[in-house]
């Protein structure tokens, strides 16, 4: 016979007030198995938890029912209360006859039965529980960034000061991300390279850091503290181990003219180039696309020039392996492209605007490039079509933000305050300039940041419109952008030399399958799935898997630093300690019944059922069988209802137990 | 290819042209009409700024009609009428007690399930290979600009036409026709509509630009699929002209004229030579034979 104590908590009035505590004590105390029950206002205050304490020794109890409050809120207080009193923790089990009872029913004897039923599912549960022990995994301290952004830059920088090895991967040659080709940052205009590459450059020569630029992850596998990631370096014909950067293949390329990628094809680049001159590694790369060599045996002039011997023109891809125990998701964010071909078809819309049909319809990133003192116009403020300088440069905010119909939904957060940066950049900049902006809502939340946008608006004479814009058109080489006022009630027609689209944010190419290599959600956007929006912000669904930066939400850089900071303390914390102890709460597979159908391995959400095989002491195949990696598994249970032969279990949460919860009620 | 055609007022009244060109040129594409017996007014603004219920009602009576001869497509050449069956049965799709009302009211068993086609859709179903096949006269000196006007393609909710703000519909079928369009800037602009019988000031202001920018995109023509549009860009032309002091002498084919002249059908068969603006005089006017055979493919007719 168990020898349970039942322990009923008033919560002050928020269960005693509607549930009759001592009637409750009073049947429970009937219940089979139950050893003793008593009843306090707080259960989870220290006098509480040493009553609890003390009938565990005194009574020799060998399980715990603690009728209160969520599990959520002190599951955890009773199972280290027990812990210390000698008792296995997980033989504590809760009954929720706060949020599940008092709390929602009105009446006192309708709620008092339904007390002490649920207290009777917990006391049959614990009835069947049996002892576990956590699990314990070995950590390999060392991560992975990927993404070298401001925000990859940070949690690399704050993981590799603490002491341990940081591997990061950028797609681009160099890193640095959106925020290098940005001009001046709100809301303090902080030139934003003098603030970024300091960090670029501490990043490249940091001792712990190893840098894979132009670099992508291929495959992962292994599971918290220990995964194994495949990286693939993209050929960059170019050695960056002998190569000293001097300069003289991108000076003697001929061929000059094509896009720049860093300056959103604002500037031309060589086919031989590095994305900028403060570029980590500061080492070029060749574009295999227009380079005549490697397309067509031709030219071959960089070659010839460079004293390192440092360029390959047959370099091909390599596959490198790393090992790790955490993993850093920074991937970022990109414009939403209007007007052209789409990934998704209602995206289409928008080619009312122009854009990528009228040369001076930009979008902000693109106008960053034109401030910028490292653009391709070193600074000074001119328009695409004809060099001239714009004096008058129409802003449009929400452009596919906030957009039901054919946008996207979401507000992409940070448009407000750019589009009030660059308007007062503008105005510096052409003094005799007028700058309109034309916008939904003025959505300025952040420490200086209302204060800027006034500033803009009262200091540097932006004409705010609030109101959208309807169409685009040119005609006598000006912008007639049309759109209207709806505080004055009026339609609004403005000839500009220049348009500035806020473009909504979305996530970078191809996060979603990044997101599927890591079992790490994301939402119908492709923006990843932090695990809680509260209070596991940058823990993903993934154990060891954390995001930070626009890879999760739109934000600024303040937002996407800060949020760095805490997803490499959330990797400190895994690092902690040698071993990682994980809830024991997970599957199991009985091999001796297991038919070997593999149905459980294809229905597990986190890839954690092995296809294993049992053999004797000696070697002899005896059969094939499903298994459980308890580093992987989360305990969700998925594999327990596909099961046909009943071989999948729950522990701490058995069928059996889930059975006679449910009989004990009928 | 047989379908229920609901004409509407004005293909029976001010835009009866219009009427005659469609019939000629679906004629020719095997394509027969069955006017609805007995149709009634769609409603058009008169009805909705009355009577929500009465909106629903007059057009859905014409959607019955056509069900209870077994049509399952019927085609409104004007967008008011088209737009107004369209969201009359959407409306039914969404409220079943709204639809039982309704039939009710009409006295007649209102499904609301036909498809409704404009112009352009019921010539994009023949398919653009079969017409392009029946060209006789490619238009290769035509450099239309395509005007949709305002209801061609709005609200995109209700008429699920085209890209709303840059369609492109119109442009494809002038191109498969052999002719050229002008990429300009008033495609969906409004032309004052039926403020022509209220406020003539606001159609003349808006349909002067709308000829002008045509014009200064270097359109020889307009190219229409509205009769309301084509009474306040043809019809007005010279109240414009005069109000302005300008000259457009811009002819205004609805999209049925041109698809009938390169069908070889002359100007007379298809009431061409019944605009305010002349048109071409003969057909083979749209192909190029002189150096300045745009100019003639727009202005060259009966003076």
């Amino acid at each position: 016979m168990s020898r349970i104590g039942v322990f009923i908590c008033w919560c002050g009035e928020n269960i005693a007030r509607t549930v009759d505590v001592d009637e409750v004590t009073r049947q429970v105390a009937e219940f089979p198995g139950v050893r003793c029950a008593v009843n306090y206002k707080y259960m989870c205050s220290d006098p509480g938890q040493t009553m609890v304490r003390d009938k565990i020794a005194s009574e020799r109890l060998d399980s715990v029912v603690v009728a209160s409050c969520s599990p959520h809120m002190h599951l955890r207080t009773f199972r280290s209360a027990a812990s210390l009193a000698g008792l296995n923790p997980y033989r504590v089990e809760m009954a929720n006859i706060r949020e599940h009872c008092s709390w929602v029913h009105p009446n006192k004897a309708q709620a008092t039965a339904k007390a002490v039923q649920l207290i009777r599912l917990s006391v049959e549960k614990a009835r069947r529980d049996h002892e576990l022990e956590p699990i314990r995994v070995p950590v390999t301290r060392r991560a992975l960034v990927i993404g070298g952004g401001v925000a990859g830059i940070q949690a690399a920088l704050d993981i590799a000061n603490s002491g341990y090895e940081v591997v990061m991967v950028e797609r681009e040659p160099s890193i640095g991300g959106k925020m290098a080709g940005l001009s001046e940052t709100f809301p303090t205009l902080d030139c934003s390279q003098c603030i970024l590459t300091p960090r670029m450059v501490e990043v490249g020569q940091h001792p712990k850091i190893k840098l894979y630029s132009y670099s992508e992850v291929e495959a992962v596998s292994g599971y918290v503290g220990n995964f194994n990631v495949t990286i693939r370096q993209k050929a960059r014909y170019v050695d960056i181990k002998k190569c000293t950067g001097c300069g003289e293949c991108w000076n003697v390329c001929p061929l000059k003219r094509n896009p720049s990628e860093f300056d959103y094809a604002m500037g031309m680049r060589p086919a031989i180039y590095v994305p900028f001159p403060q570029a980590v590694p500061a080492r070029p790369v060749i574009d295999a696309k227009v380079c005549a060599k490697i397309l067509r045996n031709g030219c071959g002039l960089c070659l010839k020039k460079c004293k390192a011997e440092a360029i390959n023109f047959k370099d091909q891809d390599k596959l490198v392996e790393e090992k790790v125990g955490a993993v850093v998701i920074a991937t970022g964010y990109k414009l939403y492209n209007i007007g052209k071909v789409q990934d998704r078809p209602k995206l289409e819309g928008y080619g009312e605007y122009g854009y990528g049909k009228y040369k001076n319809v930009i979008d902000s990133l693109q106008f960053e490039r034109l401030l910028s003192a490292s653009g391709p116009t070193v600074g000074e403020l001119k328009r695409p079509s004809d060099g001239a300088q714009p004096k008058s440069v129409v802003f449009l905010c929400c452009v596919g933000s906030r957009d039901n119909a054919k946008g996207l939904p979401y507000c992409s957060k940070i448009c407000c305050m750019y589009t009030a940066k660059h308007a007062m950049l503008y105005k510096h900049k052409v003094h005799d300039g007028q700058a309109h902006v034309f916008y939904m809502d003025i959505r300025a939340g952040g420490k200086g940041y209302e204060e800027f946008v006034r500033r803009a608006i009262e200091q540097d004479g932006a004409q705010y419109y609030r109101g959208r814009v309807s169409k685009i058109t040119e005609e006598n080489g000006k912008l007639i952008v049309r759109g209207t006022d709806t505080l004055a009630g009026e339609p609004v027609t403005i000839e500009a030399d220049m348009v500035v689209l806020a473009n909504a944010m979305r996530p970078a190419d191809g996060v979603e399958q990044l997101a599927q290599k890591f079992n790490v959600g994301y939402d119908e956007y492709g923006f990843l799935l932090e695990s809680h929006p509260k209070l596991r912000p940058v823990e993903t669904a993934s154990a060891g898997v954390y995001i930070c930066g626009a890879c999760q939400a739109p934000k600024d850089i303040p937002e996407s630093v800060a949020q760095a900071s805490a997803a490499a303390s959330k990797v400190l914390i895994t690092f902690s300690a040698s071993e990682l102890t994980r809830e024991p709460e997970i599957a199991k597979v009985n091999e001796d019944t297991c038919a070997a159908c593999f149905t459980c391995t294809h229905a597990c959400p986190y890839h954690a059922i092995e296809q294993a095989e049992v053999r004797t002491p000696r070697g002899v195949f005896i059969k094939r069988t499903a298994r459980v990696n308890p580093g992987l598994c989360m305990g969700c249970g998925t594999c327990v209802a596909v099961c046909p032969s009943k071989s999948a279990d729950l522990e701490g949460f058995t069928e059996q137990q889930i059975y006679s919860m449910v009989e004990s009620l009928v | 290819m047989n379908l229920a055609y609901y004409p509407g007022c004005a293909l029976h009244g001010s835009s009866n042209d219009y009427e005659q060109s469609l019939r000629a040129c679906l004629g020719a594409l095997d394509v027969q009409l069955k006017e609805l017996d007995d149709w009634i007014c769609c409603g058009a603004t008169a009805a909705h700024s009355l009577n929500q219920k009465l909106a629903v009602a007059l057009p859905a009576r014409n959607l019955a009609l056509a069900e209870s001869k077994g049509f399952h497509e019927v085609l409104a050449p004007c967008p008011m009428c088209s737009m107004q069956l369209l969201k009359a049965r959407k409306e039914l799709a969404e409220n079943e007690a709204l639809r039982r009302s309704v039939s009710e009211i009409v006295e007649l068993e209102v499904r609301g399930e036909a498809k409704v086609l404009n112009l352009i859709q019921l010539f994009e179903s023949i398919g653009l290979d079969k017409l392009k096949a029946a060209v006789k006269v490619p238009l290769s000196s035509l450099n239309a600009a395509c005007y949709y006007g305002c209801l061609l393609t709005r609200p995109p909710e209700v008429v699920e036409f085209d890209d709303f703000e840059q369609p492109r519909s119109m442009e494809k079928i002038l191109e498969t026709l052999g002719g050229k369009t002008v990429d300009w800037n008033y495609r969906t602009e409004c032309c004052g509509a039926g403020m022509t019988m209220a406020n003539e000031q606001t159609v003349l202001d808006l349909s002067h630009k709308i000829l002008t920018n045509a014009k200064k995109h270097g359109a020889n023509c307009l190219v229409v699929a509205c009769p309301m549009c084509h009474v306040n860009l043809d019809m007005k032309q010279p109240n414009i002209e005069q109000h302005y002091g300008v000259k457009h002498a811009m002819p205004i084919y609805y999209l049925s004229d041109v698809v009938g002249l390169a069908l070889g059908f002359e100007p007379e068969g298809l009431g061409v030579d019944r605009h305010f603006v002349p048109g071409v005089a003969r057909s083979a006017d749209l192909q190029v034979s002189t150096p300045d055979a745009g100019r003639k493919a727009g202005a060259v007719g009966k003076a």
